[in-house]
């Protein structure tokens, strides 16, 4: 691997400063969606974008974003590569990231650690009352931070979340689901 | 990205099933019987739709290919064109198409070959595609009366189209005889934790289904088509 020049640093670090279209709390480097910036000759960049979700159509507004800042800081030529591998996870989702999410009311998603297939388990729905085994890891609500929370459903506002509500404070809340 | 002749192949193949089905689950908007319904549905098609947009893009013009081909041309499996029907029939669908897609996606994900990147990325999100389908699967199974006799004369209905998933496609690196024992032992699994039997019937040969692969198509195939692709067809080159 090409060790990156100061210029690369700088702006790969200005690329991650560009908030999340859908998300705006977090920066792209929170999300851990900008993987490079590589530069050509004096004035041309080429950015390494990865998307959180194959189909995700934030990724167009990201790129344009992205090339808006780096010409803003001189480039010329921006190029902004989507690549897929290694596919993004949400364990990419840095520390600080997870804490602004759940400020904002969303819970974060659990970490995972070990790569393979997303684990699947028969959760409660609203629709299907009785009893449920507690989970090891628990959906914490974002608001009042109760582990007693059920699943509505597995797909809510945008691919990545998932939409729960709350057993003790009963807020409906999105949880960015574990990816 | 270039792509050899017999990947193109796969890659139209994979991509058509993408596109098509995108398109029917697509249909469900504003018909849905819930709300959350309706947003785990348009989920599940914008999903597929990326994983299109990507297989496309390694044939050609996305587009073009999208929306400007004949039905003799599409490549999908006839499964994925199958109207919704009743939601049972979308569901069981569902559970047919995304148990093969996603062991499918994992074989390819731990292979090197060109399809590895997508599918490595690709395979998380059918997870999430398979769980929504066995879950609905088992409630339909055993709920209702009126829910176990749709969900049965669905399963039943589209029986015959799931033999075509497992026939070779060139260019796809697949052991395609351990995915069929493999979908049939998870499809077993799911029918029989919902209280439903295994449709009877064949699924290969005489009186099944099939051909998608080789461009023919079902009668309800030509009527998507011509909804999918009027607006581009009418106003070429036009943009939001």
């Amino acid at each position: 691997m090409v060790t990156a020049t100061a210029l690369e640093a700088e702006l790969l670090d200005l690329a991650g400063q560009v908030p999340d279209p859908e998300l705006p709390v977090l920066t792209l480097s929170e999300l851990g969606v900008v993987r490079a910036v590589r530069v050509h000759g004096a004035d041309r960049a080429e950015v390494d974008l990865t998307p959180t979700y194959t189909g995700c159509p934030a990724v167009e507004a990201m790129s344009l974003d992205i090339e808006r800042a780096l010409r803003a800081h001189g480039m010329r030529e921006v190029t902004v590569r989507t690549v897929l591998s290694p596919a993004w996870s949400t364990d990419d989702i840095t520390p600080e990231g997870r804490r602004k999410l759940r400020e904002f009311g969303i819970a974060p998603p659990r970490e995972q650690h070990a790569a393979g297939p997303v684990p699947l388990a028969l959760g409660a729905t609203r629709t299907l009352t009785g009893t449920h085994t507690p989970d090891p890891a628990p959906v914490e609500c974002p608001h009042c931070g109760s582990p007693d929370t059920e699943l509505l459903s597995r797909f809510s506002s945008t691919a990545c979340k998932a939409l729960r509500r709350c057993l003790a404070c009963r807020e409906p809340f999105d949880h960015f689901k574990e990816l | 990205m270039t792509a050899t002749v017999p990947a193109t192949t796969a890659a139209l193949a994979l991509g058509d099933d993408a596109l098509v089905l995108s398109h029917r689950l697509a249909e469900w908007a504003g018909h849905a019987p819930v709300l959350e319904e309706e947003v785990a549905l348009a989920n599940i098609a914008l999903d597929l739709l990326g994983q299109a947009r990507v297989l496309l893009s390694l044939c050609g013009d996305e587009d073009e290919l999208a929306y400007l081909r004949e039905e003799r041309a599409f490549r999908n499996l006839q499964l994925a064109e199958q109207p919704n029907g009743d939601f049972a029939h979308t569901i069981a669908r569902q559970l047919y198409f995304s148990t093969y897609q996603h062991l499918l996606y994992a074989e390819l994900a731990a292979g090197e070959g060109p399809f590895a990147p997508l599918a490595g990325k690709a395979v998380k999100e059918t997870a999430y595609h398979r769980d929504h389908a066995e879950q609905w699967t088992l409630r339909l199974g055993d709920g209702t009366e009126e829910s176990r006799e749709r969900m049965l004369t669905a399963l039943t209905a589209l029986w015959r189209y799931t033999g075509e998933m497992f026939q070779p496609v060139a260019g796809l690196d697949a052991d395609m005889a351990l995915l069929e024992t493999r979908w049939l032992e998870s499809v077993t699994a799911v029918l029989t934790r919902a209280g439903l039997p295994l449709p009877e019937g064949p699924r290969t040969g005489a009186w099944s289904a099939g051909a998608g692969r080789q461009g023919l198509h079902t009668e309800s195939f030509g009527r998507m088509l011509a909804e999918m692709q009027h607006l581009h067809r009418s106003h070429p080159g036009a943009t939001w």
